[in-house]
């Protein structure tokens, strides 16, 4: 049997579509609704509330928990405040990313990890001779993401103290129906949004308080489905579609550098020597082969091959979580990992990974399109990410 | 910084005086610096009790004849060397006396078997065609495999070539005999069990694995080149002799040599090494440290995790290094009397592993984290040959006792090994008892505080088929370089491996000077 | 001539069928001799005691080639192989381990003992699967003669030497960590349950005579691997009908190919003139010649059994004298009037479809060996049982099971020699041990079975009742196996060919020895 999450009692209760998707061993609605349009609208309009639950949680604490994360993830952990999270990712020895998800410093030398995978093991064997705590607390520990305009009007009004002024990518310790509750000012929406972190035994009640708070401001129980495309719009990455694990790949081709992940950002070359330190250098100094850009598929194109058909434009209806080849000049170049629909932007847009040479905005790309069961090319052009980044989400 | 030292050498063991020495002699300015009190290692003589002088770890054993001849270590007043013969002990008061001179070795095995007497001299003859090779092996660094490095491409040719050099036919025993048992590789050519136990207890001598098990026959083997056969030399005035010569040439190369110089760490920034602080809390800058300490206490306490990839110290936390030796020394106020063996036959290695199953039960112990009820025991009373070593007319008389497994050391370990060898030893000696009247126990974890032999391993890493050649220490780093610039190893826990020879020490010395 | 063939394969074991078969595809007369009643050798499945079925010596199927089943069409000859998900170990304090067949069941059943581990577990099994693929192309490669000048040989050593040079630095190395070091060491680096270590190290000791602590016991792991990466089946399967299933869809295939297969006819010599083999002589004195005579029998049997010595070159004599075939393991097999219940795990459930593993930790495994060496069978045995019924219903009456079970150590030289006294102790034993874990199980015993190495030596014909036909110990595999210089196929005497488990690369219902050596000797008929 797949596990439900500690909010499972409420969210079986919602889901309509009775159709679960698996994460991580757990059953997690995929919509709860029977098209997953409205909740998508959610995020971007008033509340969307999922459970995350699933995601792997670790709890870092000892004298030596910041010079373990400073060994292990790219970012420079000494410089993370105490309530302050990062997000990072983490390499093996040649610099390929093994997984990505946030750290937050609970305490001077407390700290929590997420990721998408189990990594308590190599989180041990980083630990060798330092003295640190690592304890795996994803069971324990219940999450849910209210992400949309509206969150925070909502978490204002039940949370005390209140998180008005809760900056991007901090955290506060709060109380909501009288239940500790870690607010952090997180998501994986691009939106205005939080994570709430609690206790296993108090998922219910919380999620009836936000719940009962949201109503009034729209607040929409949401699933996998929307949160896919809302991620895509805002160019964040998700582990087995737009990247393999290092620890998974079979063969170097399969692996990507942060660099080639668009994460370059988040790599400090400055800190002491950290996993994968020696070849970020010198992948730095020569230049990734690979980048990670977004596609805008050009829609006038598009249009005519399926009119050549005799057809309207016709477009998965989800997340496409499959490889399409790109290509330039007749020549394959790159591959998208995901493409969506925006229905936001009114554009169909791809994460993909292209030759370094072939990454500059404003190029144009092919991008392989079935058109009645025909292989088809239609232009596409390479933007900045993300697609969409609202002035709200930092503000 | 004119006069920063091109090379600190950590520790002066015998392969790190070699490897000081060879640098040295190519012009380098060289820093040795050990912990101990005195130079030598494992490789060392010292009073421990007034008058008496003891080989107090490895108590045999002969530096490799290039080594003899490159460093000028005769000049540098290395006593001549002597091969000794084997002596085991029978539980029924026999003997069986091997020696080098194969008709007398003949003689005496006829006693126990006719027809192993017979095949003894074709024994000896391939096993020293097959040691021959592996000495031509230990005599280079392993070249980098699978991807050959052109420039290493002919000694890989060169030693292709030996092999295939053996003949055919002893080419492919070489590579059948190699993975085999003891058990497996002399019942195929023997029937006596006295003949089988004291060949093979060369074969888990400082090994943590019976008779029985695979890859056994790769360490009768290895010993077996390192000492230029089965049998091993005594040095007039004690193993230790060896590494003061050695001491001696490394300062005559104009090497300096500090002693009680603990090195506490090896100091890298960006991944170089870049000197050493002793544990005084000075710090040495060098050009290059050189570890002849064992792989594990170099990554993982000198250098330490940080500075290295975790894959990396994975790999090292997984070299296999129990300890399974004890060592036991007596002052004797004579010469105790032996069954079945007086005169000559006790000058050189007395042995008491009267069959292959005595070995293969004595390990049993160690399998689970035990001591031997009956050890495997390996004696030596060097006071025969050189009277010096003890006050006159008394003995000293030292015992490598097998098996102890560090693993499961405990507190009464010293009394029990001191009881179990006392109680072993005496089926043999009767009167040994009455003649003790000083006696030392060294437990593994004994070995591992005194002589900075992590778990207790005499190699600084078990001589098995996976941890040999180009898997030693470990795989991908078997050329004396490691994940750290400027850092090298020297000592036995890199190819050639364990015992004296100094090979590893000058490997390491050659690789570097070619840079 | 009525009694003259192309080629006459003595033995009608899975790779004297197979042999058969390739040979019958490429045209030839072929002729098959079996000494017992039935095809299989030590693949069958016999009704011993009535509605039961027993697989009686090999049970479970992991390695037989897939190009086989593709080429032989075995499928349509009956060939169903179901899958074997899962292994249950029951443990002495009452809990349990288990590897199901789901990535994330299995995950939290690990983390149940540690976290660690089941982390650990995934990445062993991808690098293990890594080997597997690196190992593959080796296994089917007839082995070259290092010492050898010939231009084929020099061509084979290069090929190899091209192969190891086509892996990366640390699959080189894993595998080379792999074909040398012992189970237990190979998993002490990763995983820190002993009961995992316990039962994955079992798999490394099968059919040898060396405790999972001893060195070269690794590399026998892999071949569980090897299944997975064919994409084919599972690392486990069980054929429809038993092990005998799979022997008697290849007989049919060879069979439907135009190959005869003659049952109750023991060969009692070879017949050699002028240094070739021409036919064999049955032990009813009949006489049958052929072009080819290849021996699917084990080396010792084949050479210094049914070849008249003075034929054979002393050295190898000697070294086929030399070859380790110790029987290490017994087999016992039980008829049940229901369900072994397990107080780790009680009712029925998904264990009863698995292998059930007695393994709790490397050091039990160790003690089992400990008795064995020193010539006694092992007290309390490493058992691996499986239910043959619950998977096809067919092997027993209704509501009604059998159960297999693998038991070592059986030493072949039992200290004072084995006699019923010990054989039914030795199955007192393995039940005794299995009652510990399943109460219920001895209420439930309508028939026993047990069969020691003589036994097993006695029905099948393998010398000292070796399963594997040779211990696949490092000196006995690739161009060692079964002796140096006589590793492709052939022997001292022309047209005399071996195609068994002794030959490379041997061991479990592979078929690839079979196949192998028909295409070998295809290639050099005249």
């Amino acid at each position: 049997m797949l596990k439900g999450t500690p909010f499972h009692p409420r969210t079986s209760a919602l889901n309509e579509t009775h159709s679960w998707r698996r994460w991580s061993g757990y059953l997690a609605a995929g919509s709860y609704e029977l098209t997953h349009e409205r909740e998508y609208w959610a995020i971007r309009n008033s509340a969307a509330l999922f459970d995350v639950s699933p995601l792997f949680k670790y709890h870092l604490s000892g004298p030596d928990a910041e010079t373990l994360l400073n060994r292990v993830v790219t970012r420079d952990i000494r410089r993370l405040a105490v309530g302050q999270v990062y997000y990072t990712p983490w390499c093996d020895s040649h610099g390929k990313v093994i997984d990505d998800g946030t750290v937050s410093r609970l305490d001077a030398q407390r700290f929590r990890l997420t990721s998408a995978e189990p990594n308590y093991r190599w989180l041990c064997l980083n630990a060798v001779g330092l003295n640190v705590h690592i304890e795996d607390v994803s069971e324990q520990i219940a999450a849910l993401a209210l992400q949309g305009p509206k969150s925070r009007l909502i978490l204002d009004s039940i949370s005390s103290p209140p998180i008005t002024n809760l900056k991007y990518f901090r955290l506060a310790h709060t109380r909501i129906a009288g239940l500790p509750v870690t607010v952090s000012r997180t998501g994986y929406t691009g939106d205005l949004g939080y994570e709430l972190w609690c206790e296993a035994r108090d998922a219910v009640a919380l999620w009836d308080a936000l719940m009962e708070a949201g109503h009034d401001h729209g607040i929409t129980p949401a699933g996998i489905l929307a949160l896919d495309v809302a991620r895509v719009e805002a160019g964040l990455l998700l582990l087995d579609v737009d990247y393999v694990s290092a620890h998974k790949a079979v063969i170097e081709a399969q692996k990507s550098s942060p660099f080639e992940l668009n994460l370059g950002w988040t790599v400090n070359l400055d800190k002491p020597n950290f996993v994968g330190k020696k070849a970020l250098l010198e992948e730095k100094a020569r230049g990734p082969a690979w980048r990670f850009v977004g596609l805008e598929i050009e829609w006038p194109s598009l249009e005519r091959l399926f009119l050549e058909e005799g057809l309207p434009p016709q477009l998965p209806n989800v997340t496409v979580r499959a490889s399409v080849p790109i290509s330039s000049m007749g020549r394959q170049v790159g591959y998208a990992s995901s493409s969506t629909w925006s229905p936001l932007l009114k554009k169909y847009i791809a994460l993909a990974h292209v030759e370094a040479a072939h990454a500059q905005p404003g190029n144009l790309l092919m991008y392989e399109i079935m058109v009645q069961h025909k292989h088809r090319y239609t232009p596409a052009r390479v933007v900045e990410l993300p697609f969409f980044n609202p002035e709200r989400k930092k503000a | 910084m004119a006069n920063i030292y091109d090379t600190i050498v950590i520790g002066a063991g015998h392969n790190g005086l070699t490897a000081a020495a060879y640098l040295a002699k190519a012009g380098q300015r060289v820093l040795v610096l050990e912990r101990r009190s005195v130079v030598g290692g494992s490789v060392v003589t010292e009073e421990v009790w007034p008058g008496f002088r003891v080989d107090t770890v490895q108590h045999r054993g002969e530096l490799r004849a290039e080594v003899v001849r490159e460093l000028n270590l005769m000049q540098h007043g290395l006593p001549p060397t002597r091969v000794g013969g084997l002596c085991a002990l029978q539980p029924d008061g026999d003997a069986l006396t091997l020696s080098p001179d194969i008709p007398t070795s003949v003689q005496s095995i006829a006693r126990f078997s006719k027809a192993d007497a017979e095949k003894w001299p074709r024994f000896v003859k391939q096993m020293d065609l097959i040691a021959g090779f592996l000495k031509e092996v230990y005599a280079h660094t392993f070249p980098r495999v699978p991807k050959v490095d052109p420039a290493e491409a002919p000694v890989l040719a060169q030693l292709g070539l030996k092999l295939r050099g053996l003949g055919r036919k002893e080419m492919m025993e070489a590579l059948r005999i190699l993975p085999m048992s003891l058990t497996e590789l002399l019942d195929e050519w023997f029937e006596s069990d006295a003949l089988k136990g004291a060949v093979g207890a060369r074969g888990v001598h400082g090994l943590c694995q019976g008779s029985l098990s695979a890859g056994t026959a790769l360490l009768l083997l290895h010993h077996w080149a390192n000492s230029n056969g089965l049998f091993q030399s005594t040095v007039s005035g004690g193993v230790g002799q060896m590494t003061q010569a050695l001491a001696r040439a490394a300062q005559a190369y104009g090497a300096e040599i500090r002693t009680g110089a603990e090195v506490a760490q090896i100091c890298v920034s960006d991944g170089r090494a870049t000197g050493v602080r002793l544990a005084s809390g000075d710090e040495i800058p060098a050009r290059r440290v050189v570890s002849a300490a064992d792989p594990r206490r170099t990554f993982l306490r000198l250098v330490g995790p940080l500075e290295l990839d975790p894959e990396f110290v994975w790999a090292v936390q997984n070299i296999k290094l129990r300890g399974c030796v004890a060592k036991v020394h007596f002052a004797l106020d004579s010469l105790p009397e032996f069954r079945g063996a007086a005169g000559r036959a006790l000058h050189g290695t007395i042995v008491v592993a009267p069959s292959l199953l005595y070995l293969e039960r004595a390990y049993d112990a160690a399998k689970y984290g035990g001591l031997s009820e009956q050890p495997y025991l390996e004696i030596t009373i060097p006071s025969l040959t050189d009277p010096s070593l003890a006050p006159p007319g008394k003995h000293v008389m030292s015992v490598h006792v097998q098996y102890a497994a560090y693993r499961g050391e405990t507190d009464d370990w010293r009394s029990e090994i001191e009881r179990r060898v006392i109680a072993t030893l005496s089926l043999y000696s009767p009167n040994l008892q009455s003649l003790i009247s000083h006696l030392h126990v060294l437990t593994p974890r004994d070995l591992e505080r005194e002589y900075a032999l992590t778990e207790g391993n005499l190699y600084h890493g078990e001589m098995m088929l996976d941890q040999i050649l180009f898997m030693r220490p470990v795989p991908g780093w078997s050329q004396y370089r490691t994940p750290i610039e400027g850092l090298w190893l020297c000592g036995p826990g890199v190819h050639p491996g364990g015992g004296v020879s100094g090979m590893p020490g000058r490997n390491a010395a050659r690789q570097i000077l070619k840079g | 001539m009525p009694n003259t063939y192309d080629a006459l394969i003595i033995g009608g074991g899975h790779n004297g069928l197979v042999h058969a078969a390739y040979l019958a595809r490429a045209g030839k007369k072929v002729v098959v001799l079996e000494k017992r009643h039935l095809v299989g050798g030590a693949a069958v499945t016999e009704e011993i005691y009535p509605g039961f079925k027993f697989t009686e010596f090999s049970y479970v199927v992991s390695l037989l080639r897939p190009e086989i089943i593709r080429d032989l069409q075995l499928p349509k000859h009956g060939l169903t192989i179901l899958p074997l998900p899962s292994t249950f170990t029951p443990l002495p304090n009452g809990d349990y381990l288990a590897t199901w067949d789901d990535h994330d069941k299995t995950r939290r059943e690990i983390a149940r003992h540690s976290l660690k581990d089941a982390e650990a577990y995934d990445e062993y099994s991808r690098q293990m699967a890594r080997m597997a693929m690196a190992v593959k192309p080796i296994l089917g490669m007839i082995p070259p003669d290092p010492t050898a000048l010939s231009p084929k040989d020099l061509f084979g050593l290069a090929k190899l030497g091209g192969h190891a040079a086509s892996l990366s630095e640390k699959d080189f190395y894993n595998l080379a960590k792999l074909m040398t070091m012992s189970a237990a060491d190979l998993l002490d680096e990763w995983f820190e349950t002993e009961a995992l270590k316990g039962t994955k190290s079992a798999s490394g000791i099968i059919g040898t005579f060396l405790g999972p602590r001893s060195p070269g016991t690794a590399y026998v792991l892999l071949h569980h691997y090897m299944g997975e990466i064919d994409g084919v089946f599972r690392a486990w399967g069980f054929a429809k009908g038993g092990t005998g299933g799979i022997s008697n869809a290849i007989a049919n295939a060879a069979r439907a190919l135009g190959a005869e297969i003659r049952l109750n006819a023991p060969v009692a010599q070879i017949i050699v003139k002028n240094g070739r083999a021409v036919g064999v002589a049955l032990e009813s004195g009949e006489e049958i010649y052929a072009k080819y005579v290849s021996s699917s029998l084990d080396p010792k049997r084949t050479f210094l059994k049914l070849t008249d010595p003075k034929h054979l070159p002393a050295d190898f004599v000697e070294a086929i004298r030399r070859y380790k075939i110790r029987g290490s393991s017994g087999k016992v097999n039980l008829a049940l009037s229901g369900l072994p219940n397990f107080t780790a795990l009680p009712g029925e459930g998904a264990l009863h479809r698995g292998a059930i593993s007695i393994s709790p930790s490397v050091d039990y495994l160790e003690r089992a060996y400990d008795d064995a060496k020193y010539g006694r069978f092992s007290r309390r045995p490493y058992i691996d049982c499986i239910i043959p019924s619950m998977i096809d219903p067919d092997m027993a009456p209704p509501g009604q099971h059998v159960m297999s079970c693998f038991v070592q150590y059986a030493p072949f030289a039992h200290e004072g020699g084995w006699d019923d006294a010990k054989r039914e102790a030795f199955g007192d034993a393995v039940v005794d041990t299995l009652a510990e874990y399943a109460p219920n199980l001895k209420s439930l015993i309508l028939y026993r079975q047990v069969l020691v190495p003589p036994d097993i030596e006695r029905i099948t014909g393998l010398t000292e009742g070796n399963i594997f036909a040779g211990e696949l110990a490092l000196h006995q595999l690739f161009f060692l196996r079964p002796v140096p210089g006589y590793t492709n196929y052939r022997t001292p005497i022309a047209n005399l060919w071996q195609c068994g488990s002794g030959t490379h690369p041997g061991g479990g219902i592979m078929g690839a020895s079979g196949r192998l050596a028909a295409l070998e000797l295809l290639k050099d008929w005249k």
